[in-house]
């Protein structure tokens, strides 16, 4: 059995590999939030609030209706998605001439309501969501051993970010939407219906927070307090990332996921801060972030 | 900055200063007769929250700063000011004043990190500054973990005034608010106070009339975070706690929240937000995670249809800024 840098290398890959599941989801929310920050302005406060509310949808399907696994796949980012769009409609399009800290302060008390009307169904214990049974099992690849629903997530995850990526930057929709990015009232002038796509922006990206949810129901327990601790290093990873760029939030969050898990490794202490330590460098040489434009 | 201050300042100044001055008045006297009246202890809470939420106001309010995590002055001006009192056997002032002082060392750094960006980066900066606290506050030993420092004695003023007695402690924990908010009233009366409105009003034109803005922020920042602390800390003495619940996120919210209830950028709004806000919990404690709803919805109600926030439209009624 062989050691890299005083290791065992099982530790080392599996906490990698842990690294990398944590990264899927700060990659799949930091770029929910940055899609809908780039059309409403908003900072989507609530967007650890819908995380949960996915992963619940899905353990609600499964406990109640039976319905399982693959189908709450489709089905809560679907739900939660129009949730997303019921709350655009209703009261976050009000907001959208004011400063941007209204949107804030509003998606943060929804992140409370939603989280206090779950804990109070729930309480704060976790429920359990078995893994699907297609999904139990793993593969040892001779130096770590690999479940295959953990390799599951993190291949979903890139596929998910790398669809955002290839919508946004490289289709006709996505030129749309960049424009109304820029300069939504040419956009409109030129007919299309921006408040439409702003809804449907919306809609999109609680729909992702969705699907995160779902596949992170097996991993970690499904509590209504998972989403509120996971939103605060979310906000980190975008600080260091940026909000400019897709690709710049989906590198940042797997990125910071992998250095998290290394963190766990060899200085077991700091793993909970090692990203605000990260953001508070970045601050210091790069305060726009990795990948933002000034602002 | 001529126009903007000429603009700021011709708005019927002595009626606003009158105005003031009898809202001044109608605390101080609600204030004195209050503990005769009213459980003193629920108003020590009260008064420790409105002298946070009125530093928290400075900022928010008059430089048009959203932070969103002050709760890691109030939290860590509590645990020092308890560790201090508790392990070395500081007297109380000396206590609180070591709090203060962390505090407003602690807001240096926060300030100087966090200025760096603008508006929403601002409020995402210090949330998770402050969850690093957070973090930090449970890994260290002195805080005592999940139990927090607790039974922390009160001790006397200057060897002489004894703090165990309810009445003489109210009196106290009065003097050091109508100090801290005497101190935040003459900030913002001040010609420091007129540039930080400019900055809030408009910061690219306050930068191109010569003002040191990242100065006059970092400034205010401090002040903020200092005055957060002697708020922390004297709740720290008044109630012999120090818990992790002072340095949790829930606590940056719900000094946002007394603020928004109360007004945003009105003098006086932000003790009335608190009172609310400190009774809310009071008679929902029973109904446990419900008081996390409760306050959701007031957020969204204010945000959707009530900007101003109380003082805010009392004042617009009666025409004068309060």
């Amino acid at each position: 059995m062989f050691h890299l840098l005083g290791v065992p290398p099982q530790a080392l890959f599996g906490q990698l590999l842990i690294g990398l599941i944590n990264g899927s989801f700060y990659a799949l929310l930091s770029l929910g939030l940055a899609v809908i920050f780039g059309l409403l302005n908003i900072i989507n406060f609530a967007h650890g609030a819908l995380y949960m509310m996915g992963a619940f949808c899905a353990w609600f399907l499964l406990t109640q209706f039976g319905i399982n696994y693959w189908w709450a796949l489709l089905i809560s980012p679907v739900v939660i998605g129009a949730v997303g769009v019921v709350l655009e409609r209703s009261m976050l399009r009000w907001l959208y001439k004011l400063d941007h800290l209204y949107g804030l302060l509003l998606t943060f008390g929804l992140a409370l309501i939603i989280q206090g009307l779950f804990q109070n169904k729930y309480g704060s214990a976790g429920q359990p969501y078995n893994i699907p049974a297609s999904l139990v099992g793993g593969f040892n690849l001779g130096f770590m051993f690999l479940p295959i629903y953990r390799g599951w997530v993190v291949i979903v995850s890139l596929v998910l970010c790398f669809g955002t990526w290839f919508i946004i930057e490289r289709t006709k929709l996505g030129s749309y939407l960049r424009a109304a990015t820029e300069n939504p009232s040419l956009v409109q002038a030129f007919g299309i219906n921006v408040p439409r796509m702003i809804t449907l922006t919306y809609g999109f990206g609680v729909a992702l927070a969705a699907l995160a949810g779902v596949m992170a129901a097996p991993i970690y327990q499904v509590s209504p307090l998972m989403g509120a601790d996971l939103i605060i290093v979310v906000f980190a990873v975008v600080v260091i990332g940026g909000m400019g760029s897709i690709m710049g939030s989906i590198v940042t969050g797997f990125a910071l996921g992998v250095i998290e898990g290394l963190t766990k490794v060899f200085y077991p202490e700091a793993s909970n801060t090692v990203i605000f330590v990260i953001m508070v460098i970045v601050l210091l040489i790069k305060p726009a972030g990795l990948f933002g434009r000034a602002g | 900055m001529a126009a903007v201050k000429d603009e700021l300042t011709l708005i019927s100044r002595p009626a606003a200063i009158n105005g003031q001055f009898a809202a001044f008045g109608i605390m101080v006297a609600f204030f004195l007769v209050a503990p005769f009246v009213i459980y003193p202890v629920f108003l020590m809470k009260v008064l420790c929250f409105a002298l946070f939420a009125c530093a928290f106001n400075l900022l928010v309010g008059y430089v048009g700063l959203l932070s969103f995590g002050h709760a890691a002055f109030l939290g860590m001006a509590a645990y020092i000011c308890g560790y201090v009192a508790k392990t070395w056997g500081w007297p109380p002032l000396g206590a609180i004043l070591a709090g203060t002082a962390v505090s407003t060392l602690l807001g240096l750094i926060f300030g100087v990190l966090a200025i760096r960006r603008q508006g929403i980066y601002f409020a995402m900066i210090t949330l998770a500054l402050a969850q690093m606290v957070y973090f930090f506050c449970i890994e260290v030993k002195f805080t005592g973990g999940e139990d927090g420092i607790q039974a922390i004695p009160r001790g006397r003023i200057f060897g002489l005034i004894d703090l165990s007695h309810m009445m003489v402690v109210y009196f106290f924990v009065l003097v050091v608010f109508l100090a801290g908010f005497l101190l935040i009233y003459r900030t913002i009366h001040s010609p420091f106070g007129q540039v930080l409105k400019a900055i809030r009003e408009n910061e690219p034109r306050a930068l191109s009339l010569g003002y040191k803005v990242d100065h006059y922020k970092l400034i205010a920042f401090v002040l903020s975070a200092g005055l957060s602390g002697l708020a922390g800390a004297t709740k720290a003495i008044v109630f012999q706690l120090a818990s992790l619940t002072d340095v949790h996120w829930g606590t940056s919210g719900e000094v946002v929240l007394m603020t928004l209830l109360g007004g945003l950028g009105t003098v006086f709004g932000p003790v009335v937000g608190a009172f609310l806000i400190v009774a809310m919990q009071n008679y929902l404690a029973d109904l446990g995670s419900w008081v996390l709803v409760v306050q959701g919805v007031i957020f969204v109600v204010c945000v959707l249809a009530f900007r101003r926030g109380l003082i805010g439209e009392l004042g617009r009624l009666l025409k004068r800024p309060l």
